[in-house]
């Protein structure tokens, strides 16, 4: 399959890392991956925040670019929920002269098309497990947009339990807030610090090495807030734990 | 026409009132008790109910065409109610609606009412009113009575005391209701308030409460409770005195199959309240011989207004997003700065005040969405704090409001390639005096807010794009071979470049 990658602006600015290992892993599967540096920002912190008229032409940016892709890998679930959730309401509700008619119906035409990272290998390619080997504790949070918009489910954790060589372990109140929301964790900077505090109690009582979701901005704070106390535990995007295998920790070790 | 909530047009904003209520302790482990409790016992009866999806379909269906055709429902209300030997009163505003109470109060000659917990007569500052006129208002509510006698404020819209643990209970029975000996031990607490509450069920001959629903098309009032309070002012004074908000209105007695089922089971966790009184006007020899209804408006028409924000209007009140919120259950219900607090208080709250006041609710929430998955007649919360927030934005007096020029100007950066990559290389190069051994600790302005709290790693030395350049230099896949959109269309199309 020829996969367009949709990376986020964060990701590409602040985590290069992530996108590389969704890019090793989608070739590892055997599919083509294709990245427009056209892309920036799907709009979502400016449509959260109030800024909406601002979040339009990032929508049609979005658009334009991707509306002959087959497929949109998204590794974010809050950017595909931006798009899910608000998308079609955006584009029927243009106003002013850059009013673009036909735009509804890209959007419609686009969206199905649009997939976050694991969706896009449970739900459309049908595969759980990618071979990976990652040889560690970790512990999955799950993130509010991955759960109560994209209903991902268990589609993450079972594609997480095949990986060989990991200690998976649950989080208690996996599926509560970490507090982050975007803009919310400046401008309610101390209420966030509370959520965050319980997440971080939580993520510490796993006894894991590692705490992974299917959203990097998640884990930036989460993983923010460990580090500040130098707690021990690292963050990975859930696709860099799905990319490395067996050889090529073979690999790493000659070198 | 005034719009008043309470006291919520002077309330600080959420994040200064939050900052004591986080550095109470003891606060904070009641509220997380308690609300995991009945999130608890919720998740157990919603469980077990096979068509609970269907209900709140059914919720919603209900209450949003209800809403549709609100004149010609409230107007069916209040003939059926006044056919029924009751007395219909239309108010525009709190003080509209608390000069009607005042004036029956005084009109059946009374200087003390006993009421049942009514979130709306705290909307309107009832009490204070009757108050300012010699009138004694007694809650009759377990937790409204600890929380008047406390001097405090209700916190929650189905536990009003939900901040207060027994201890504390303990300690303003001792002091309100002259007990030194009195015990924490619950069944002693409540015998102190039965004792405390009997003496004015038997004694005060005017009764105030709200309703939980209107019913349309017979004149029948509902209102459900756990303590069997309710009963006694609904059936034992001699004149009752409802005050409700237009939106508790239903079409037909039937409907009440469905929120009898969606009410108890999300506020208190239970498959059926204790007590469920519905009535119908006044009867000779049985219960108060004189009822008024109160229908009050006090911003509710503009919210019905806005087509994006009236599904607000739907809410049957049980408090359900409260207690599933991550950012309540924090600080508890006084950071709202209103009787309505939580998610469902969020939204509210700004809109009855027409989003002149409470500017700050809105942005309380991390937009979690676990509100939305719990309201029984499903409210989009998240969907509407974003479109409030839109209209706080678009309020914004001053153009140099830093927030406003930062997004503003981040905005600009996303329309346009070459901007995009020209600030991740100016933040590479210019990072440099904030960074100390590989990460931010201590960043300026609005950002500080992040670190006060949390560390984050310096801006990589190379962006994923530059490593996707780079690789298809050195021979790696390489960027799709006709771009699937040119970067000076796009320029055109965003009207940027």
């Amino acid at each position: 399959m020829r996969v367009s990658l949709f990376i986020t602006c964060y990701n590409d600015t602040l985590f290069p890392a992530t996108g590389q290992a969704v890019v090793r892993l989608l070739e590892r599967l055997g599919h083509a991956v294709e990245f427009d540096p056209e892309q920036t920002c799907c709009g979502q912190m400016h449509y959260n925040t109030g800024y909406q008229t601002e979040a339009m032409p990032l929508l049609r940016r979005f658009v334009d670019i991707y509306k002959d892709a087959e497929a949109v890998c998204v590794p974010s679930s809050s950017c595909v929920a931006m798009m899910r959730d608000h998308y079609p309401k955006m584009a029927s509700e243009q106003t002013g002269l850059n009013r673009d008619p036909g735009l509804v119906r890209a959007v419609d035409e686009l969206l199905p098309r649009v997939y976050e990272l694991t969706e896009l290998l449970v739900n459309r390619l049908g595969v759980e497990d990618v071979g990976a080997y990652f040889p560690h504790r970790v512990t999955y949070h799950a993130s509010c947009h991955s759960q109560r918009s994209l209903h991902l489910g268990d589609g993450p954790l079972r594609l997480l339990r095949k990986v060989r060589g990991i200690d998976l372990v649950d989080l208690p109140n996996i599926d509560r807030c970490c507090g982050f929301g975007g803009t919310f964790a400046i401008k309610m900077g101390d209420v966030s610090a509370a959520m965050l505090a319980e997440k971080m109690k939580d993520v510490e009582n796993t006894g894991a090495e590692v705490v992974t979701a299917v959203d990097t901005s998640c884990l930036m704070h989460i993983f923010g807030g460990l580090h500040r106390q130098r707690a021990g535990v690292r963050m990975a995007h859930i696709a860099e734990i799905l990319a490395p295998t067996e050889s090529d920790r073979l690999e790493e070790a000659e070198a | 026409m005034t719009v008043r909530v309470g006291e919520a047009d002077q309330a600080p904003s959420f994040q200064k009132a939050a900052l004591p209520l986080l550095e109470d302790a003891q606060l904070r482990k009641n509220v997380r008790h308690a609300t995991d409790v009945i999130t608890y016992k919720r998740g157990i009866v919603v469980g077990e109910t096979p068509d609970w999806q269907q209900l709140r379909t059914a919720g919603s269906a209900i209450k949003a065409h209800t809403l549709r055709y609100l004149n010609e429902y409230l107007v069916q209300f209040e003939k059926a109610c006044t056919a029924a030997g009751g007395h219909v009163h239309w108010a525009s505003d709190a003080d509209e609606a608390n000069r009607i109470i005042v004036g029956l109060v005084q009109q059946y000659g009374g200087n003390e009412v006993i009421k049942i917990k009514t979130m709306t007569s705290e909307e309107i500052g009832l009490n204070e009113a009757l108050e300012r006129e010699g009138i004694r208002a007694h809650e009759t509510d377990l937790a409204e009575v600890i929380v008047q006698l406390g001097g405090d404020k209700s916190s929650h819209i189905v536990a009003p005391a939900i901040h207060k643990n027994r201890s504390q209970v303990r300690q303003i029975f001792r002091e309100r209701m002259n007990l030194p000996d009195l015990t924490d031990d619950p069944e002693e607490l409540t015998a102190a308030a039965r004792r405390y509450l009997r003496e004015k069920f038997l004694r005060v001959p005017i009764g105030i409460c709200g309703a939980n629903f209107l019913v349309a098309n017979n004149g029948s009032v509902c209102i459900v409770e756990s303590e069997g309070n309710g009963r006694m002012c609904l059936t034992l004074p001699k004149v009752l005195i409802s005050i409700a908000g237009i939106e508790k209105t239903i079409p037909r007695f039937e409907d009440l199959e469905v929120f009898l089922q969606l009410l108890p089971r999300s506020a208190t966790g239970e498959r059926m309240n204790p007590y469920n009184s519905v009535w119908t006007g006044v009867r000779e020899g049985d219960g108060p011989q004189h009822f008024h209804v109160v229908l009050l408006d006090n911003g509710r028409t503009g919210i019905l207004a806005d087509a994006e924000a009236r599904q607000t209007l739907q809410c049957i009140r049980c408090g359900a997003c409260l207690n599933t919120c991550p950012v309540y259950r924090q600080t508890g219900g006084h950071a709202y700065g209103s009787s309505y607090s939580g998610p469902i208080g969020a939204i509210v709250t700004p809109q009855l005040l027409q989003m002149r006041e409470a500017q700050s609710l809105p942005y309380a929430s991390s937009l979690c969405g676990a509100c939305y998955e719990v309201c029984p007649v499903k409210i989009n919360i998240p969907e509407v704090l974003i479109h409030l927030r839109g209209r706080v934005v678009r309020e914004k007096k001053s153009a140099l409001d830093p927030e406003a020029l930062a997004m503003k100007t981040a905005a600009m950066i996303f329309t346009s390639r070459r901007r995009f990559e020209a600030a991740q290389r100016l933040g590479r190069i210019g990072q440099w005096p904030l960074v100390s051994h590989g990460w931010f600790r201590n960043l300026p302005g609005m950002l500080g807010n992040w670190t006060r709290v949390r560390d984050l790693r310096e801006l990589p030395e190379q962006t994923f794009r530059a490593w996707w350049k780079e690789r298809a230099k050195n021979g790696g896949p390489i960027e799709p071979s006709t771009p699937l959109r040119s970067a000076r269309k796009i320029a055109q199309d965003t009207g940027h470049d």
